[in-house]
């Protein structure tokens, strides 16, 4: 676990290395961002912007609590297999509380009773299992990927669709209900992103492949601040050590410690 | 005199530990204190709730700003390279990263309605010049998304000079990009791009 933590925290450190290593299909996924982008600007968007008009608050809340609830047993399957069993039987109690007691999913009581929502998924389970991210992926329609979770995916929207509903008709018509209510509460992030960055496409993937990393280990690897400053720079053995020891204080706070942090602070300096 | 001089030791010693008690949690009040009075103004105010960019602007212009450290911030966003950069270009790069940056997320505020934001305890030494204030912002029927604060104690206090969205930094996550600006241009093309930019986000705003 010391290990791969520490092997993220070299991961996220060599993004940052000229020529991207971890997207050697730049030129492909350039191409597919953009194609993304237009699908969700002729479609998507509007949709979801007719969707938040038009249906209120509390409606809308509910049916983001279905597809929650619906969600659950694969995220609580999930923490099992990655040994998290106390937030397995959390996860699994959610669903059955909130089916019954929260009438089919419509209302997240489990939340209130202490089973709070978690974010897992098999893509996950196999980064904590070890198996590597491999390059950065732009999925057609299903956007930022890592050649890993987009590997996961059909098992992951299978799992999310318990009720596996055999009738087209019905089935179209909830996957578009769930695409247009996830894509309404991302509504506004586009304003932000495209008023914010000078490369939409750069940030958008550092942003997915640190958050994976985030979530994959539940927490952040240690992350270090370096000071650039001249004037602070010049007594190296003094900058070194604060560097260290920013690692070692950072560790503790994410609840672990070792003598790899220290090596962690060294090298990046 | 000396019996001056001993009185006023026994007092420091008392009030001392006290004293350095209650600044133990200064950051995390002072997180906590911006963050309510902000968000209290935005929920009242109908002009920002629709957007207006000049009232959310003067808003965290008056209220978030004097927090924030963007020489810091710039510094970290533009990582290795900020050695090579000549101090006035530091600083036009501080600014204009500052204009970016002050623009982009207080465009975000007016989307604030009424999420919970919980404040989750703060573990820190008193000795300690950098703290993490650890908050998450509540959402039906989802996770809460974590949003972390880091802030460095200088001369003129407590400062942040980062944000950590969902385990992103929204500071460190600009470096790709700024490196790949400064590989083609050097400092001066990032500062160019940085400046066209805002220029650009300006003209709009003009326009609507």
């Amino acid at each position: 676990m010391m290990a791969a933590v520490v092997a993220a925290g070299l991961l996220s450190a060599c993004a940052i290395t000229p020529g991207h290593p971890e997207d050697p299909l730049e030129g492909y996924n350039r191409a597919m961002f953009s194609f993304n982008e237009r699908v969700d600007k002729a479609v998507l968007k509007p949709v979801a912007e007719v969707y938040e008009t038009v249906v209120p608050d509390l409606l809308r809340t509910g049916v983001g609590n279905v597809f929650g609830n619906l969600g659950d047993p694969w995220i609580g399957a999930n923490n099992l297999l990655q040994g998290k069993i106390a937030d397995g039987m959390s996860d699994l109690m959610r669903f059955g509380v909130n089916s019954t007691f929260g009438i089919l999913g419509v209302l997240d009581v489990a939340s209130e009773m202490g089973f709070p929502k978690h974010d897992e998924d098999f893509g996950q389970t196999l980064g904590w299992w070890g198996v590597g991210e491999g390059p950065y992926f732009v999925l057609p329609l299903f956007g930022p990927r890592t050649v890993r979770d987009a590997a996961a995916l059909p098992l992951d929207m299978a799992g999310e669709d318990p009720l596996g509903v055999d009738h087209v008709p019905t089935r179209n018509s909830l996957t578009a209900l769930r695409v247009t209510h996830v894509r309404s509460t991302l509504l506004g992030t586009e304003k932000t992103l495209e008023e914010g960055t000078l490369d939409k496409y750069a940030y958008v993937r550092d942003f997915y492949l640190e958050q994976r990393r985030y979530k994959v280990f539940d927490g952040a690897p240690p992350r270090v601040y370096e000071d650039f400053d001249e004037a602070s720079a010049a007594p190296l053995g003094e900058g070194v050590d604060a560097v260290a020891d920013a690692a070692v204080r950072n560790l503790e706070l994410v609840g672990i410690g070792g003598p790899e942090s220290i090596d962690f602070g060294t090298n990046e300096n | 005199m000396k019996k001056l001089i001993a009185l006023f030791c026994i007092l420091v010693a008392a009030v001392g530990p006290g004293a350095m008690a209650a600044e133990a949690s200064a950051p995390e009040a002072l997180v906590r204190d911006v963050t309510n009075d902000v968000l209290s103004i935005v929920r009242e105010d109908k002009a920002i709730q629709s957007g207006d960019t000049k009232r959310v602007m003067q808003l965290v212009d008056a209220k978030v700003l004097p927090h924030f450290d963007f020489r810091r911030m710039t510094m970290l966003a533009v990582g290795r390279d900020w050695r090579s950069a000549a101090p006035e270009q530091q600083s036009r790069l501080t600014e204009a990263f500052r204009t970016l940056l002050v623009r982009t997320y207080s465009n975000a505020l007016t989307q604030y309605r009424d999420q919970v934001i919980n404040f989750k305890p703060t573990r820190m030494a008193p000795e300690d010049t950098r703290v993490q204030v650890r908050t998450e912002v509540k959402q039906s029927g989802a996770q809460p998304i974590d949003i972390d604060y880091m802030l460095e104690k200088g001369s003129d206090g407590w400062k942040v000079f980062d944000v950590v969205v969902a385990g992103v930094s929204l500071v460190t996550n600009y470096r790709g990009s700024f490196t790949d600006q400064i590989r083609n241009g050097g400092i001066d093309g990032l500062i160019r791009s940085l400046e066209d930019k805002n220029r650009s986000l300006e003209a709009e705003q003009t326009r609507s």
